[in-house]
């Protein structure tokens, strides 16, 4: 098969990041992973990338911010023609550094709401983080760019979408992503507690249905469901090795954000190969495209062209084996443990709409560099109701 | 929106939106808050011309010079409508 190249290239600078989300999709075991990359290493990897034919950029992290030499990198990258967007919850942003990002290039911020204090009740009402969303909201309003709104949802927060929403308005913003959490990493410790009912995804799609019919066009939303209540899997990443690359804090180069986690695969580290040989020539990047390596239902699936049989880490975190179908697929023969965390989301949800407190047994697990060194990297089932 | 463009109109790329050719693709993409669209030949030869201060007319002028052809006010406009539909541009007054 043809191999074109990594159009999308997202470098993750660091895993250092001051908020402590429970929905977070960096990997548990993040603070067991090696020492991050060097601005010069950085600037490498963009031009080996940019070279093959890659044009957008994200820069997320952790919080990217987190890194001083990130409006040099910015800079770089501008010069070499990519397209810059930067990833970040705007803890850390200032005008000073919004001036010289601007300066140097930066295309795009995508703000993300979310929890940035352990009292998750105070989602929306902690007056600190909305006065510091606000104050960064002002700021890429005051340079320029489009106002692009990333908002992470939850069984906690689904319920608030009309008041998101309604703030998403008064900020002016453009462009709204309400993504419902998808389980992996720390989201995948706190299913128990993260997935909503169907009730309430479907009350908060029809209140995002509402307020689009009334506020009509000048301000786009995207509504992600999580992928549990699909009943056919994401293509996800267009299949792996196909247009996306992920370079992580210490240099390790991945085909997805959460693909550390698959076993028998050695993903190359940019400190020891160039872009380019990673891409087109290493054993972990060829290993999931083309059809050679799905098994059934997948393999005659006529749909396998359409969806390349879902998400390999979601395959590998429910099934243990990454070469199954990804069982959101109704096709699945393993369909039944989606069904089985929505049935339990569903008694969760009624128990705790009775009253009874969390029904959850299990803690929210709050994403630390403390219990990411204590926490084994695991799969199966998480944390049980 | 309804109708097609007026040939008095000044369409612009929208605000973060980016026009560049990309040798490895050989084609023009239009690159904006984390997307991508590559462009055909046309597309990218007319999105190149919407600068905010050639009117559709001339650009449509412009074109037919640059290919020796005439008669392409309507697929022009009519682009010019879906890009401004898609917000890929946006008129300047």
């Amino acid at each position: 098969m043809s191999v074109g190249p990594p159009l999308w290239l997202l470098l993750e600078l660091t895993y250092r990041c001051p908020l402590h989300c429970v929905f977070c999709y960096n990997p548990t075991e993040f603070a067991a992973t090696g020492a991050e990359l060097a601005t010069a290493d950085w600037i490498r990897v963009l031009r080996e990338a940019r070279a093959l034919g890659a044009v957008q950029l994200g820069l997320s992290g952790g919080e990217p911010l987190a890194r001083e030499d990130l409006e040099p990198i910015v800079a770089e990258a501008h010069a070499l023609g990519f397209y810059v967007n930067l990833i970040t919850s705007g803890v850390g942003m200032t005008e000073e550094r919004i001036r010289a990002l601007k300066a140097a290039g930066l295309d795009h911020i995508q703000l993300s709401f979310q929890d940035s204090t352990r009292e998750l009740n105070d989602f929306l009402s902690s007056t600190r983080t909305f006065e510091r969303k606000s104050q960064v909201a002002e700021l890429i309003r005051k340079y320029d760019y489009p106002m692009v709104l990333n908002v992470v949802l939850h069984r906690l927060n689904i319920d608030h979408v009309g008041e998101i929403l309604a703030m998403a308005e008064r900020m002016g913003a453009q462009y709204v992503e309400l993504a419902n959490t998808q389980y992996y990493g720390w989201a995948w410790l706190n299913r128990a507690h993260l997935l909503p009912s169907r009730a309430q995804l479907e009350r908060a799609e029809a209140v995002t249905q509402d307020f689009r019919a009334r506020r009509g066009e000048t301000m786009q939303i995207y509504f992600v469901v999580p992928d549990y209540y699909e009943t056919r899997p994401k293509p996800c990443m267009n299949g792996l090795g196909s247009v996306f690359l992920v370079i992580t804090p210490d240099g390790t180069a991945l085909p997805c954000h959460a693909a550390r986690m698959l076993p028998g695969l050695e993903f190359p580290n940019v400190r020891e190969r160039d872009v380019r040989s990673i891409w087109y020539d290493s054993a972990a990047f060829n290993h999931f495209r083309g059809e050679a390596w799905m098994k059934e239902p997948c393999r005659s699936c006529p749909e396998r062209q359409r969806d390349f049989g879902g998400c390999r880490c979601q395959a590998y975190l429910l099934t243990g084996d990454a070469a199954n179908a990804d069982p959101v697929c109704e096709l699945s023969p393993h369909h039944e443990l989606i069904t089985a965390a929505v049935a339990e989301a569903e008694r969760t949800a009624a128990a705790g709409a009775a009253g009874a407190g969390s029904a959850v047994a299990a803690p929210l697990v709050f994403r630390d560099h403390r219990i990411s060194i204590a926490v084994e990297p695991r799969r199966g089932a998480p944390a049980r109701g | 929106m309804s109708g097609t463009v007026s040939e008095a109109a000044r369409p612009a790329l929208a605000r973060g939106f980016r026009l560049q050719w990309e040798p490895v693709q050989e084609a023009h993409v239009l690159l904006y808050p984390e997307g991508m669209v590559k462009l055909n030949g046309s597309a990218g030869q007319i999105l190149a011309r919407c600068d905010g201060v050639r009117t559709v007319a001339e650009i449509v002028a412009d074109l037919e010079r640059a290919y020796t052809t005439t008669g392409l006010m309507a697929d022009v406009s009519a682009f010019v409508t879906v890009a401004l539909e898609r917000r890929w541009l946006e008129l300047r007054a």
